[in-house]
């Protein structure tokens, strides 16, 4: 009887022994308890719904248009630099320029959300995805069906020719045939021989559309500006078509501009925050860290928010007078 | 006493058994580990390219400002009471540095494989290294949270493949493909920007790293990051910054936490 107790206090012993090896041998198995539990990847079709309505998100600054020399983070050639300080935003007063609309690069750029259906043939094959147009942002039809990009002397227009394809779970685009128009509100042009690629990613509800801006005239290094949107329920509502008026000026005005070393407004956006000269007119420099290193002694923080400090005030607040 | 010697007999027989199949097991789950898997390659050398958001990462905002983050009531005496001097004194000076936030700061990452299934980033901006673990546990499960908050919290990581394409397509590029998920929790609460806007103990960050060409045949990572936080924002903080490829580390500059810049 004795010993019977004594063996069966063993097999417990033993037991727990067994159970705690195990427990030691998950928690320091150098492949770690991942070995054990390692998942399988997610395994996603090749491509994803893409129509649909797209609403901005807004915790991303892109725009910097806010004030009329602000080109932080561009790359920007001295001629581009030139005929961005040149330009009057009154430009846009003037009646045949009202409506004239922004570029293809206005997609990630605006304020808008993206509106997408899809075009199929009679055998239901894709042939190309739309991007409904804004009151200043031109309709862009992305071309699905492989077919032959036009001659470089064809029509070139604000939104461009452009051509697709899914690679990698992700739609690749790129467009061509871009009038010379700008990648600011704010003035910084961007020429006619610009190509910009596009790829669009979705992640659950999120749509991220990353822009590779390239031009060989008036940027020293690609744009790349990625923005997320997030599927909306309801269809977004657009606002009709731009129907010019009269601001102010008349047919025949001069075109207004500026001579771009007399610009007005050059120092202030670097006076409202105490910015780098060099950042604020886009040198290619200031997009790398090193040139955070380089400003650590010199920068000096601008004095404490006061109005408009969140979400209110997005667009950034110019100074009165 | 001869049952009992049985039942001994049964315990180390189960030992051995399970061991076996245990043994077994890791060696099937080696042959396809998260490193062999892998869709897309996101090792090396990657430059931070700050053409979005420049304000508010290659300079200190004002004090105050919390422009495009949808803070929380509650944030606002944390914003209103920012002090990078106090931040530093107390030790605090990674608080801009942590896994909701490091990845807007400008500097390099250098991904590696810490083992089959640790994907590892060292940010040389705050010396700083996340560990992306290939594991099932589900958020703030227990086994995640048993250990104190970190800067870098505990991130656990999935790929997410793209299945192969129809066969109508021809071109090789439309087969491969993928991305990865990484969602990480047990943070220490930080700064999501060097200016004091605020993210809580108990936010969780969200990323998506997909990678795409560039057109001088560069590669560009993207690290779409979504940030949720019960206690300090409204809404989800959503940013996407980006990285260019470096073909070395010869750049690579390790600097420490600063609070005040």
């Amino acid at each position: 009887m004795f010993i019977d107790v004594v063996v069966r206090r063993i097999v417990l012993a033993l037991s727990i022994a067994v159970l705690g090896v195990f427990a030691a041998f998950a928690q320091t198995n150098p492949a770690g308890p991942q070995s054990r539990t390692r998942p399988t990847p997610t395994v996603f079709p090749s491509q994803f719904e893409f129509a649909g309505s797209w609403a901005p998100l807004g915790t991303e600054d892109v725009q910097n248009d806010s004030v009329p020399v602000d080109y932080l983070g561009l790359a920007l050639t001295d001629e581009g630099r030139t005929r961005a300080l040149s330009y009057d935003e009154s430009q846009k007063s003037m009646i045949e320029r009202q409506c004239q609309g922004w570029g293809a690069a206005y997609m990630v750029l605006g304020p808008f959300g993206l509106r997408i259906t899809s075009q199929s043939d009679q055998q239901k094959r894709l042939v190309s995805y739309t991007i409904d147009a804004w009151e200043d942002w031109m309709e862009m039809t992305i071309w699905m069906d492989d077919r032959t990009r036009p001659s470089e002397h064809a029509l070139h227009t604000q939104a461009g020719f452009t051509t697709g394809r899914w690679e990698g779970g992700a739609l690749g685009a790129r467009t061509t045939h871009l009038k010379a128009g700008f990648i600011r509100k704010t003035g910084v042009p961007l020429s006619d021989q610009a190509t910009i690629d596009w790829r669009f990613f979705r992640h659950g509800d999120l749509l991220t559309v990353l822009m590779v801006a390239r031009d060989p005239v008036y940027l020293v290094e690609p744009e790349i500006i990625s923005k997320s949107f997030r599927l909306s329920k309801t269809p977004l509502d657009f606002r009709d078509p731009c129907v010019p008026g009269y601001e102010g000026r008349e047919p025949g005005d001069d075109v207004p501009h500026f001579a771009p070393d007399q610009n007005p407004f050059l120092d202030e956006f670097m006076k409202l925050y105490n910015l780098p000269r060099e950042a604020v007119l886009g040198y290619r420099d200031t997009l790398y860290p090193e040139y955070r290193k380089k400003i650590k002694n010199t920068y000096v923080p601008p004095p404490p928010c006061t109005a408009d400090c969140g979400v209110a005030g997005n667009f950034v607040r110019r100074r009165a007078g | 006493m001869r049952r009992s010697l049985a039942a001994i007999a049964g315990v180390v027989l189960v030992l051995f058994a399970v061991g076996g199949a245990s043994a077994q097991r890791q060696g099937s789950a080696s042959s396809s580990s998260a490193r062999d898997l892998a869709p897309i390659d996101l090792t090396g050398y990657w430059v931070s390219y700050v053409t979005e958001n420049w304000r508010y990462r290659m300079v200190t905002p004002a004090k105050g400002e919390y422009r495009r983050i949808p803070a929380s009531p509650a944030a606002l005496p944390i914003i209103n009471a920012w002090d990078p001097v106090a931040d530093q004194r107390a030790g605090n000076q990674c608080k801009s540095y942590g896994a909701a936030a490091i990845m807007s700061v400008p500097g390099r990452l250098h991904i590696t494989w810490q083992d089959a299934d640790t994907l590892r980033i060292d940010t040389d901006a705050g010396t700083q290294t996340r560990l992306l673990r290939f594991t099932d546990r589900a958020p703030g499960d227990k086994s995640a949270s048993a250990s104190r908050p970190t800067w870098q919290g505990d991130s656990n990581a999935r790929w997410e493949r793209v299945a192969a394409a129809s066969s109508t397509a021809q071109d090789p590029a439309y087969a491969a493909g993928g991305s990865l998920r990484v969602v990480t929790s047990n943070m220490r609460a930080g700064y999501l920007r060097k200016n004091g806007v605020p993210y809580s103990e108990r936010a969780t960050v969200t990323e998506h790293f997909d990678v795409a060409p560039l057109p001088d045949g560069g590669t560009l990572l993207l690290v779409n990051t979504i940030v949720d936080d019960p206690v300090y924002l409204n809404a989800p903080y959503v940013v996407s910054p980006h990285f260019k490829k470096e073909p070395d580390g010869s750049k690579w500059d390790p600097t420490p936490c600063s609070s005040t810049w």
